[in-house]
């Protein structure tokens, strides 16, 4: 009988297209094509010797797995055997769920062509590409350090729609990083100015706000408009808020978060890849990791992780590239060092596994450990009572025999301080016997967190009288002396 | 190493570039017939083929073997080879996607991809009117099974119409 090899496996069978071979049945001619050239074997063959999934043997016009007998179905001399290999494939859709429903934008004006002849002439960008990314809808959570150089990149290279979710008012610390608003910002709401930036940078670009903190309850609301998500949070909470949400909505996360010098990115959510809970399954205690304002950062930090952000967000919309799934891209700007480390998809993730348990938003303050704020100033923390900034100043006042102490840093103490004794956070475990267990101590920081952690330490090691002063010394300037500097 | 090209006439050309436009939002496909040489391969007969992917077709596309087959034994009669495969991706760049490369195993063939933008407007049926294909671009197989396959960037030649002879 005849067998017809198709083009590409005629390397391996002498260049033949029909190879001739006695036999009784199909199996008996497969084995006789491959005893004669051995080197078809492999690619007909897995390893487990089961015939490959993408390679279809047709016996006259019948696929063999739909006939009586199969492969051991009897053939004559003039029957003819066919191999097949499949032919298929599909559009990058299936596998970056990015314009699934977006349509496709319109041609680009004569003003666009000029604007983006620098991307129509990269055959990876091309007419297509910026088309692309015209119909893109990109949403960033924030509009700070690492939203500033996002959405100014976005908007500058021609994203059609970028929404932007932030409800804080711009201040004088947020300007040595967050270089989309100005000066004359200050005071004004950070939407308002970051839509100023983008529509001098594009105005072609459609600005939507959302004026709101993101929440359990708005946020697949607000997701559902959006191709894909830009996470530029400063927080844990709202960080697996974003994640689970970017899950649940089948949206990819494009992930950035900094501290201090170092930075690291991914891309979560995707169809295949690891989301945030396979990296991180439960968050850090509450105050072990600071905040910005907490531990400082280097102003163009946010500015490198921005950009990367804005880079993988760019390649997702083209479908250009290896993006950022599965690898953590760690950066260190004082050794000015980038790393990998490979992530691998959890299948035990709550969120994104094989056994699923979040299966709708939660409350993310609770499971990060941190309480409800109530209306009423909490009086106890982790057994530290707390103390309020007009509690201590009476005291104060009065005379009273009181003690504070001060837990920052030395560098922290010379911008501004309220008469406390230093004794930074990381010194206090050695140099506890300075201090009277006996005497009533409040403890103070910037903001409250930090003392919190030295008063719970010092009630552990059998301090009887020990406070944290809420609010810290931001509290103080705020509320009793505006002359001490807030940094 | 230069990656050998492909060869055909605007005719196969414009045959593929309009299969994919009327497709769309669908996914077009068909076989390319022809003869294939050490520098390139020469497309003779751009075949239409049905997507049989009814359950997606908008991104995805299968040929039928069956269909294959017939064809096959066509080109046979007529002196030919398969020498690739031609597909659309609508709303999408002209360019292989990971299922393309993960379902493409005809080493030695060409995979030739044309991109249809539909235009801009929501309803489907006014974008469908005003789609047009955009860029065609076409990658070789290469490789020496399942392990090292690549899609390669392959120059695609599109000749001017051959003047007709007096016989042909």
């Amino acid at each position: 009988m005849q067998i017809h090899i198709p083009t590409p496996l005629r390397p391996y069978s002498g260049k033949q297209s029909v190879v001739h071979v006695a036999a009784k049945t199909v199996a008996e001619a497969l084995t006789a094509l491959t005893s004669q050239f051995p080197d078809l074997r492999k690619h007909l063959y897995t390893d487990e010797g089961k015939l490959r999934a993408f390679v279809n043997v047709y016996l006259n016009d019948e696929d063999i797995r739909y006939i009586d007998h199969k492969e051991n179905a009897p053939v004559k001399e003039s029957d003819s055997l066919s191999i097949i290999p499949s032919i298929a494939g599909g559009t990058p859709v299936a596998e970056t769920p990015v314009h699934a429903t977006a349509p496709a934008a319109a041609a680009l004006t004569p003003e666009e062509m000029g604007r983006y002849s620098r991307h129509l002439i990269l055959p990876e960008v091309g007419e297509a590409g910026q088309l692309k990314l015209k119909a893109a809808r990109v949403l960033c959570i924030g509009a700070g350090g690492l939203g500033a150089p996002l959405t100014m990149y976005l908007a500058a290279a021609g994203v059609g729609t970028i929404g932007m979710v932030d409800f804080d008012v711009v201040e004088a610390s947020n300007l040595h990083r967050q270089v989309i608003h100005g000066t004359s910002d200050i005071g004004r709401s950070k939407l308002d100015s970051a839509e100023d930036s983008l529509r001098a940078i594009n105005p072609n670009t459609k600005i939507v706000k959302f004026e709101t903190k993101l929440t359990s309850e708005n946020a697949l609301e607000i997701f559902k408009d959006f191709d894909i998500v830009a996470d530029g949070t400063d927080n844990f909470p709202t960080r697996y808020l974003v994640n689970d949400a970017c899950v649940l909505s089948g949206i990819p996360n494009v992930y950035a978060s900094i501290y201090r010098f170092e930075g690291q990115a991914s891309v979560f959510a995707t169809e295949d890849g690891p989301c945030y809970r396979c990296l991180y399954p439960e968050p850090p205690p509450p105050g072990l990791v600071p905040s910005c304002a907490e531990g400082g950062v280097l102003g163009i930090l946010p500015g490198l992780l921005g950009i990367i952000q804005a880079t993988e967000v760019i390649k997702l919309i083209l479908g250009q590239g290896e993006p950022l799934v599965g690898r953590l891209l760690l950066v260190d700007t004082l050794a000015m060092r980038f790393r990998e480390l490979k992530l691998h998809k959890n299948p035990a993730c709550p969120a994104c596994g094989t056994h699923r348990t979040v299966t709708k938003l939660i409350d993310y303050a609770e499971f990060c450990g941190i309480p409800p704020k109530s209306a009423e100033p909490a009086a106890v923390v982790n057994c530290v009572p707390q103390m309020q900034v007009t509690e201590l100043k009476r005291r104060m006042d009065a005379g009273e025999n009181i003690f504070v102490l001060d837990v920052r840093e030395p560098y922290e103490f010379a911008i501004a301080q309220i008469g406390g004794h230093l004794v930074p956070l990381g010194d206090l475990p050695q140099r506890v016997q300075e201090l009277d267990p006996n005497r009533e101590i409040v403890v103070q920081c910037k903001s409250g967190a930090r003392s919190q952690r030295a008063a719970e330490f010092l009630a552990q090691n059998g301090f009887k009288r020990v406070y944290n002063l809420a609010g810290g010394i931001i509290a103080w300037s705020d509320k009793i002396d505006h002359s001490v500097a807030k940094y | 190493m230069n990656v050998p090209g492909l060869r055909m006439e605007q005719v196969q050309f414009e045959a593929i570039r309009r299969h994919g436009e009327a497709a769309y939002p669908d996914e077009s496909c068909g076989v390319l017939l022809g003869r294939s040489g050490e520098d390139a391969n020469t497309v003779v007969d751009a075949v239409p083929a049905s997507n049989t992917r009814t359950d997606s077709a908008h991104n995805r596309y299968s040929i039928a073997p069956q269909e294959l087959i017939r064809i096959q034994r066509e080109s046979r009669q007529r002196g030919m080879d398969i020498v690739g495969f031609y597909h659309s991706h609508p709303d999408h760049p002209a360019h292989w996607s990971k299922t393309d490369l993960a379902e493409a195993h005809w080493f030695g063939c060409s995979y030739v991809i044309t991109s249809v933008m539909g235009d801009g407007v929501t309803n489907e049926d006014e974008r469908t009117a005003r789609c047009r294909a955009v860029e065609t671009n076409s990658f070789l197989l290469t490789g020496t099974g399942e392990e090292d396959k690549r899609l390669e960037t392959q120059p695609l030649e599109v000749a001017a119409p051959t003047p007709a002879t007096a016989n042909a």
